[in-house]
């Protein structure tokens, strides 16, 4: 399967999902269904599914620590080791974690190959490359940012976070739509962020040779997903406005489980409603789960200090080796020829062997 | 045997895979120069392994068991259960596309297959199939695919052609760590005697002799004694190892490459004589001939087989009574040591927390464990002044560190080695900071890869190293590269005469050898290896008349 049947699959997916609410709403005002139910059963789908992935993982044991090392390890007093890079203790492993997940460290470590072929023999170079790490950072804190605002909608009244967010995320008031007459509200920064970051990565997927290799419709798809989910929030935003307070209504009841759906909610909106569902019901089931993986992964989340403290295996089983006394057994001629010290001497083999194996 | 290509021929690499391919349309090629030959029946059936007989990678026929099918499956439902790192990494790769061009074999071979993210989703298709729902669903467009005969030949091409080395870890943004899923991914192989026989006949001598080569105890202390004989012909100084002693303080445990291979008998040169240096001063240590393998080559088959061959270092340090362990330098045998041994055959409490004998200096992150690496022990010494050094007798070599994979990201010992080597050495100078330290790059042989008929591959696997070594060979005329792995020793020789023809391999130790200036020695005119000291040329000339 090639890259284009890959995103023509979740291209065509996609449209899928936002042409069930729309004419499911319109042609058949199933406006219960997509207003209440499917988000209900999504949340319900999202939350059993996670819980029940991450006590998956948390089933099979870690048998050995394996921390990556990436930093000078503790050893003698006078090097200085690398705390987080290296850690030697929990505290070291927290800050490690909050890295990883806050700030994407390892991903800040990207570097882009360069070969080249020259006169004297090819020239291997690394190149500075952050734009992935940079992209990554925009896309998931944009995300972040827009759901906290969401709750906007979610909480009555509406939680003092929710302004302060509004105002720095709004702070540009972005001369980008000074149509002041249409009525235009201000312009959020991670609306536009978003978009662009997922532009990026997608682009990037495709243009660079050894991603679009091993790019899968599951790549696609959520790339797909989360820009439909964009781009509907922000037509409902700035082109096509609904009835915020209706809206507010049904999301309130959602959240209370106090169900309504209210008169007069335009078709977008489910749309938009759907698409998030459709979102969070995939999340469990797809790659999208790095999410809470990220806090698992035992190449990040252990100490290195394995010749400190012993880890233990909880299925470790005893194993066939091969002793000593076989082992002397097999050479025992040969290693008295040759002056080396041997528990049994051949010609007293006999008496000895009474005694136990512990002998001076 | 394959013909190797010249480096300019090699050197025409192609990094864009095909455009309009999905990589599970193109089936496995098993290509000669990129794989080792099978692992023959009677060294399977040494130690047990499954379905000994003997095979060849080449032929359609692998001879394998009617369900083998099944076999591998239940081995892959079980590592699931078993491993929290395997089931992880299945599951959460969003294939970002930051390991892909990290992995010295994909640099030096374009081969897609080698890109890290792309060698774990060979495993990733057949689990998708197996073991989820939307795999079993959706087939192919959920990214799935069954385990078939050439599915199963692809993994063994591939896992074989992974040297564990950790680089793509480091940049993965979950760490997810390929070489764990190849760990796991050959341990299903050897559930159908899949070995390679370069590491399986290793493991076989390993368990019966000691140590990899099979050299019976006798050999063993022959060729060390023939290491005596070489110092004093370089120094005039005898010195005297003892083996298999009951009551010393110490046990010393190297890789059996460094008694048998050069260079790395220089660098047990070098352990020799700074264990006599240290004799006077109170060091009790000893050999052995039956722990006489730092190595694991049970680690790149499976963990229970790198317990198994583990397992003497404990029991001959409670055999002999000694109080703790040091080792020698080599890279997976630390990586084991460092991360596995105390869990494999741990808890140590027969041993006492190390503490040396000549400082004072209690090694308190090894007081679970109680094994030491030599370059902690050595670093240690020198920074208490307790070693007589004279740098300049290294003053011929310019030097720079290859830090390798297993000490580096398994471990975390950067320093160490650098401070030792500073101190012995006048000329050093380090390699770009994309690879060195945590980000070195592999030697291309390692986890059992240094044969002789992948030579392609392992020529191909090491030109990102050999290439940072030409770039500082060029730029300060490096001439010398140490390192603290016997595998290294031999395989990055090997890499050099290859692509930087002048630059050539030391251990650390070697180094040391030659700038410890031991009691009563005579005038050295020659280094370890019989080269003339600095200033000495024209006397070796005389003396050669
Ligand atoms: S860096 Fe990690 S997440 Fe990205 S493709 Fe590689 S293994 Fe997958
Ligand atoms: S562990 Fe090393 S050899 Fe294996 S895939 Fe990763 S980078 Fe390549």
């Amino acid at each position: 399967m090639n890259f284009i049947i890959s995103i023509l699959f979740s291209g065509i997916v996609v449209s899928v999902l936002v042409l069930i609410p729309w004419v499911g709403v319109a042609a058949f005002d199933l406006r219960f269904l997509f207003g209440v139910v499917v988000p209900y059963l999504a949340m319900a789908v999202f939350f059993i599914g996670m819980v029940a992935r991450v006590i998956g993982w948390g089933r099979s044991p870690v048998p050995f620590r394996i921390p990556t090392t990436a930093g000078q390890q503790f050893s003698l007093p006078w090097i200085k080791y690398s705390k987080i890079e290296s850690p030697k203790g929990n505290g070291g492993v927290i800050i490690r974690m909050l890295f990883e997940v806050l700030l994407f460290r390892s991903l800040f470590r990207n570097t882009r190959l360069e070969y080249r072929r020259l006169a004297n023999g090819p020239k291997l170079d690394y190149e500075w490359e952050k734009w992935l790490w940079l992209a990554a950072l925009m896309f998931h804190y944009s995300f972040l940012v827009i759901f906290l605002r969401h709750f906007r909608f979610f909480m009555e009244p509406i939680p003092g976070f929710v302004h302060i967010l509004e105002k720095l995320d709004g702070f540009l008031q972005l001369g980008v739509l000074p149509v002041s007459g249409l009525n235009v509200p201000s312009v959020f920064l991670t609306d536009m962020l978003l978009m662009l970051a997922l532009t990026y990565l997608f682009l990037r997927r495709i243009y660079i040779p050894q991603t679009r290799y091993i790019s899968l419709p599951a790549d696609y798809f959520p790339l797909f997903l989360i820009l439909a989910l964009g781009l509907t929030g922000i037509l409902m935003r700035y082109f096509i406005r609904v009835d915020i307070t209706a809206v507010k209504t049904l999301a309130l009841g959602l959240f209370t489980f106090k169900p309504t759906v209210p008169e007069g909610i335009g078709v977008i909106f489910f749309i938009h409603l759907f698409l998030i569902s459709m979102l969070i019901a995939y999340f469990p089931f797809s790659k999208l789960v790095h999410m809470a993986g990220v806090f698992l992964s035992p190449t990040r989340n252990l100490a290195n200090n394995s010749r400190m403290k012993r880890h233990i295996n909880p299925w470790d089983y005893p194993v066939k080796v091969h002793t000593y006394e076989e082992y002397e057994e097999e050479f025992r001629e040969l290693m008295i020829q040759a002056g080396l010290p041997v528990e049994k001497q051949p010609e007293k083999v006999e008496e000895q062997s009474e005694e136990t194996g512990e002998k001076e | 045997m394959a013909q190797t290509p010249k480096p300019e021929e090699l050197a025409k690499i192609e990094h864009s895979p095909p455009l309009m391919e999905g990589w599970m349309d193109r089936p496995v090629e098993i290509r000669e120069g990129f794989y080792c030959y099978g692992a023959k029946g009677k060294n399977l059936a040494a130690v047990g392994m499954p379905n000994p007989r003997d095979w060849n990678p080449a032929d359609e026929d692998w001879k394998l068991p009617e369900d083998w099918k099944e076999i591998v499956l239940d081995g892959f439902k079980d590592r699931l259960d078993r491993f929290r790192s395997f089931k992880l990494f299945m599951d959460i790769c969003v294939r970002c596309g930051a390991c892909a061009d990290k992995c010295h074999f994909f640099i030096g071979s374009g081969d897609p297959k080698n890109m890290p993210v792309l060698r774990a989703e060979l495993f990733r298709s057949v689990y998708r199939k197996r073991f989820t729902t939307a795999g079993k669903l959706f087939g192919k467009l959920a990214g799935a695919r069954d385990l078939e005969y050439n599915v199963l030949k692809e993994w063994w091409y591939y896992l074989y052609q992974c040297t564990e080395c950790r680089r793509c870890s480091l940049f993965c943004p979950y760490g997810i760590d390929t070489a764990e899923i190849t760990i796991i991914g050959r341990e299903l192989t050897n559930l159908l005697g899949l070995n390679t026989d370069w590491i399986q006949a290793p493991v076989a001598n390993c368990y019966r002799t000691g140590n990899h080569l099979g050299i019976q105890p006798h050999a063993y202390k022959d060729m060390i004694d023939f290491f005596v004989d070489e110092i004093e012909e370089v120094t005039g100084v005898r010195v005297n190892p003892s083996f298999n002693r009951k009551g010393a303080e110490i046990l010393f445990i190297t890789p059996s490459g460094d008694v048998f291979a050069d260079p790395g008998t220089y660098t047990a040169m070098g352990y020799l004589m700074l264990f006599h240096y240290l004799e006077s001063m109170g060091l009790d240590i000893t050999w052995s001939t039956y722990a006489s393998e730092g190595g694991n080559f049970g680690f790149f088959t499976s963990h229970e087989m790198a317990k198994r061959l583990n397992a003497k270092m404990y029991a001959e340090a409670k055999r002999l009574g000694v109080k703790w362990i040091l080792g020698g330098e080599c890279g997976h045998m630390w990586r084991v040591v460092h991360q596995y041994m105390d869990t494999f055959n741990g808890p140590p409490d027969f041993l006492e927390e190390p503490v040396s004998p000549i400082t004072g200096t209690k090694f308190e992150n090894a007081k679970g464990t109680k094994m030491v690496h030599i370059t902690e022990f050595t670093a240690d010494l020198i920074k208490h002044n307790k070693l007589k050094l004279d740098p300049s007798r290294n003053d011929n070599l310019v030097l720079t560190y290859h830090d390798s994979c297993n000490t580096a990201r398994g471990m975390g010992i950067f320093e160490e080695p650098r401070y030792v080597i500073k101190n012995v050495c006048n000329n050093f100078y380090e390699m770009p900071s994309g690879t060195i330290r945590e980000q070195t790059f592999c030697c291309g042989s390692g986890a059992g890869l240094n044969a002789g008929e992948n030579m392609e591959l392992r020529m191909r696997g090491g030109l990102p190293r050999a290439n940072a070594v030409q770039h500082v060979h060029e730029k300060h005329g490096v001439n010398m590269m140490a390192c603290i792995c016997a595998i290294d020793r031999a395989a990055l020789t090997t890499l050099m005469e290859y692509w930087v023809p002048e630059v050539q391999i030391c251990g650390v130790h070697e180094l040391v050898g030659n700038a410890l200036i031991l009691d009563g020695e005579k005038d050295r005119t020659t280094d370890l290896r019989g080269e003339p000291l600095p200033g000495m040329e024209d006397m070796e000339e005389e003396e050669d008349v």
